[in-house]
């Protein structure tokens, strides 16, 4: 086991280039003769477009083309691809709504899509687009999830009775409701989980070229699933096969789910190629991002915990209203599929989700780190500090006597799932241990005395990684016996090259530093679908697993060949070829310079050591874990500081702790900046985005983030042959209950029992002035 | 009217608009892609740069703002408190997805040439202004300390 070796704290590959201002993102592409594109969006959250007149903007300086929904309609390119599949309450299908690149003849968001302006330079596009006349009748507006389903408020799609997309209902309703009529206590709270974006460093953005000489179209563009979106591109846009479309991603500057859908732009970058015969560039602006991107999250949910008496979890009921926003991007629904976890780690035998989705006037909504999986794990874990409330009971206690037991593995939940593995109660005995827990009232004391109100909270979190599908793997050895690996894989700043890397070479002993590392680009990786749902070590690594085996079957076969030998008599082992019935060695460098010479091979043997996997797996994984988090707030400011963080989480088979503790800080940050701080709000009458920019949208910073204590407890899963487990969203599913968990116990001695998302200094300082433990003060009441 | 400034070293002249942002004159004339766009209000860090040593949001700085000026890019790094920055970034796994990394490099960089062993306090005061959506903060602090030992031999 070499200093590369899977499990070893590997620094990464890839930061040379990145410490150096090497990265190669799509805002850095030139191509020779590169026009420049502008989406001119709509300014109203509803409006019907009477007319657009664009004959001033054609006639700008610079200006090449003007698209509107009118010249989309009749390009012969089809409309962006739409889910289906899911039903309405009534068994009717889901609302299918039309999504074309442009709108035609509404308007259905501030920021929806209404023309397109290719010009010689981005200033002259720009300019452009403000002689673009269009004529708007201003209709009225809906964004709030909850009201769209209310008798008389505006409707996004006519012909979609109130604005219900689909409903989905989960678990044994019968028995979850017999269980609450029989329950001792019925805990019940609203929760909502606010509507936030990813706004990922690096802005959204596309090149588009089209090939008139082969009908060819290339794409360079910010994703997470190259083949995946070259499947719905060729299809739905571009109606072609897939052959005839190259879809290529450099550096991505993060994405969180964010950048996974086809979005507009890319449609119409390629058909404003194909229409002015040069390559088309169109890079978001940060406010395009706020009024462009898909956001996420968005949801209103009843939930109910049931319990006996002595405190046993019987049943959790919950009704969610989710918002959609005005669209359904493919993936949009997606956070369906992660409902199941809402059974948490515990032994709950019956649950029920009741869930309706709806449109609104606002940005689509699609996955962002966890897609579900953190409201679920916010849902059970808040109401079960809320019940140890109002049942008096210890929180740590309740949670520990429902927990499922080691023993009890593999566990049929009551919901969807079954667990294969997991130490739940030990993950928080060591929680619990790593934050210290039993000095915390010492520290609150203390705390108090220097005028701080300390609060602690725990969550024991589970989801569900790596979905059922497939991964393409491709290792490479070339004449001079050098290794390129390819992968279906997409990274967006998880590390796959050092992680693939590992994985191979500690196979097939080779020096990793030179090892060539591929991905992104679909005519260089033979097959794949991409990242995304925290897969590509589970299902990346697995591929490339399965490509060592194949290469080592073929490499073996020759290297006894070259040393005489027998293949059952021949040993591999730290990259060389050994046997007991020759002093003779060759390494897999040389067997692989060997295979590319005929002479060499053994008769009927095909030349070259090449090997392609496409891996299938069949089950999904849960990665799970305890978070510990302490924190203090200002009474006169409602200030939250963060002061200790500690987590234990179980993700399986650790291939690279450095990155593994990355991701999980990573994702405990983006759960922490949803709590306290981040909030897409809209103006409730216009549907204006109130929040569009890093000045209104708070962003964790440097100073946000104490340090943050990770340990592994990890317990390998046999549902891959790895035994990974994801570690890509298990941080912010962790952290939004731990952290709420955490202010709720810091104001409970006021007689606060439930604060909503984000916990703004505003917000906790109304909180406490209207608090039963401030009375006599002066009421303050919350803004809309 | 061009503008003529002392750019990684070397002496410069870009015959554009000077009220073009130093950010695009960088990216797109100099032609030096490192330095990145993030918002264009000097609210994220993306672009720093520094200016005579300073580091500063070059998306907010007017080009004719730097005639006769000192401008080092992240291409251009070469002190010994850069050196040892990079070093400590590799060492400790900093960066995810490394979009920001150029200006949190650059913000590192010029806080360690004023400051050659920061507390966490100056840290923050020097890093506060420059976003990661991965939130690499814990290890850049982290990795700040490093350097700043780094700096010592």
């Amino acid at each position: 086991m070499g200093e590369f070796a899977i499990g070893q704290g590997v620094p990464r590959f890839e930061d040379p280039r990145l410490v150096r201002g090497e990265g190669h993102y799509v805002g850095d592409i030139d191509l020779p003769g590169m026009a420049f594109g502008h989406v001119l969006r709509s300014p109203h959250a509803h409006a019907r477009i009477r007319a657009i007149d664009v004959n001033q903007a054609k006639a700008a300086p610079g200006v090449l083309a003007v698209l509107t929904g009118a010249d989309w309609q009749a390009s012969g390119f089809g409309d962006l691809p739409v889910p289906g599949g899911l039903k309405r309450r009534d068994g009717a299908p889901l609302y299918r709504p039309p999504f074309p690149a442009l709108v035609k003849d509404r308007a259905r968001w501030v920021g929806d899509y209404v023309a397109f302006v290719v010009a010689e330079t981005i200033h002259q596009a720009m300019d452009a687009a403000e002689l673009i006349a269009v004529d708007y009748e201003v209709l009225p507006a809906i964004t709030a999830a909850a009201d769209a389903v209310a008798p008389g408020v505006p409707l996004v799609w006519d012909d979609c009775p109130n604005n219900i997309c689909f409903v989905q209902l989960e678990g044994d309703k019968a028995a979850t409701d017999a269980a609450f009529a029989r329950a001792d206590h019925v805990v019940k709270h609203r929760l909502v989980i606010n509507r936030v974006t990813a706004a990922s460093m690096e802005p959204r953005g596309s090149v588009g070229v089209y090939h008139p000489a082969d009908g060819r179209y290339t794409i360079y563009t910010t994703l997470q699933r190259a083949h995946t979106f070259r499947e719905e591109l060729a299809k739905n846009v571009l109606r072609v096969p897939e052959n005839k479309v190259r879809v290529v991603a450099g550096d991505i500057g993060g994405s969180f789910g964010m950048k996974s859908a086809v979005y507009n732009e890319v449609g119409l970058v390629l058909l404003a190629a194909k229409v002015v015969g040069r390559p088309v560039k169109w890079i978001s602006t940060r406010s395009e991002a706020f009024l462009g991107d898909a956001q996420a999250r968005d949801n209103v949910t009843e939930a109910e915990l049931a319990l006996d008496r002595d405190g046993n979890f019987l049943a959790v009921r919950v009704k969610t209203i989710a918002n959609l926003g005005a669209y359904l991007q493919v993936g949009g629904q997606s956070f369906i599929s992660n409902i199941g976890t809402l059974a948490g780690v515990y032994r709950t035998p019956a649950l029920h989700a009741d869930i309706t989705a709806v449109f609104t006037h606002t940005n689509p909504v699609r996955p962002y780190r966890g897609n579900g999986r953190p409201e679920a794990a916010y849902v059970i874990e808040r109401l079960v500090d809320l019940a140890a409330d109002q049942l008096g009971l210890d929180p740590v206690e309740l949670r520990r006597r429902n927990t499922i037991p080691p023993q009890a593995m593999p566990f049929r939940t009551g919901l969807t799932f079954t667990y294969d593995s997991g130490e739940f109660a030990q993950n928080m005995d060591m929680a619990l241990k790593l934050g210290d827990f039993n000095g915390f009232e010492k520290r609150r004391a203390q705390a108090h005395q220097r005028g701080k109100l300390r609060g602690i909270g725990i969550s024991n979190t589970i989801e569900r990684a790596a979905a059922p599908s497939y991964e393409g793997a491709e290792i490479r050895f070339d004449r001079s016996g050098a290794v390129t690996l390819l992968s279906g894989t997409v990274n967006q700043g998880q590390g796959h090259e050092t992680t693939f890397k590992q994985i191979v070479c500690d196979r097939l002993g080779l020096d990793p530093r030179e090892v060539q590392y591929l991905q992104g680009d679909t005519d260089q990786v033979f097959f794949g679908e991409g990242t995304g749902g925290s897969r590509s070590a589970t299902i990346g690594g697995s591929a490339f697993l399965l490509a060592t085996e194949k290469i080592l079957v073929k490499a073996k076969a020759l290297a006894a060949h070259l040393l005489k030998v027998a293949v059952d008599d021949t040993k591999f082992a730290d990259g060389i070829f050994s046997s007991p019935k020759t002093n003779q060695t060759v390494t897999i460098n040389e067997v692989a310079k060997a295979a590319a010479a005929p002479a060499r091979l053994p008769k009927g043997m095909e030349p070259g050591l090449v090997a392609t996997a496409v891996f299938n797996l069949e089950v999904e994984n849960f990665p799970n874990g305890c978070h510990v988090c302490e924190l203090e707030i200002d009474p006169d400011t409602g200030q939250v500081e963060m002061m200790r963080y500690s987590v234990v989480d179980d993700v399986g088979t650790v291939i690279n702790p450095l990155l593994v503790h990355g991701q999980i800080v990573g994702g405990i940050a983006q759960g922490v900046g949803q709590i306290l701080m981040e909030d897409i709000r809209f103006d409730a009458d216009s549907g204006q985005l109130i929040s569009g920019s890093f000045m209104d949208y708070a962003m964790p910073r440097a100073s946000d983030l104490s340090s943050v204590q990770v340990k592994s407890n990890p317990v390998p899963t046999p549902t891959n042959p790895l035994g990974v487990k994801g570690c890509g969203e298990a941080g912010c599913v962790g952290a939004m209950p731990a952290v709420a968990n955490a202010i709720v116990d810091a104001l409970s001695g006021l007689g606060i029992r439930h604060i909503e998302m984000p916990a703004t200094p505003e917000r906790i300082w109304r909180a406490i002035n209207n608090s039963p433990g401030r009375a006599g003060q002066p009421a303050a009441a919350e803004p809309r | 009217m061009a503008v003529t400034f002392t750019l990684n070293g070397k002496p410069t002249t870009l015959d554009v608009d000077p009220n073009m942002p130093l950010l695009w004159a960088i990216r797109e004339v100099a032609g030096l892609t490192g330095t990145k766009f993030g918002c264009g209000m000097a609210l994220c860090g993306a672009c720093t740069v520094h200016i005579e040593g300073q580091a500063t949001r070059s998306c907010v700085t007017p080009l004719s703002a730097v005639a006769g000026q000192n401008v080092v890019t992240i291409e251009g790094l070469s002190s010994k408190a850069a050196r040892a920055v990079q070093a400590a970034w590799r060492k400790l796994d900093v960066v995810q997805c490394g979009y920001c990394q150029s200006g949190q490099i650059m913000s590192a960089t010029a806080l360690l040439a004023h400051t050659p062993k920061p507390n966490d306090s100056d840290i923050n005061s020097a890093m506060n202004g420059n976003i990661c959506r991965c939130a690499t903060y814990v290890r850049i602090r982290a990795a700040i300390h490093e350097a700043a030992r780094g700096m010592e031999g």
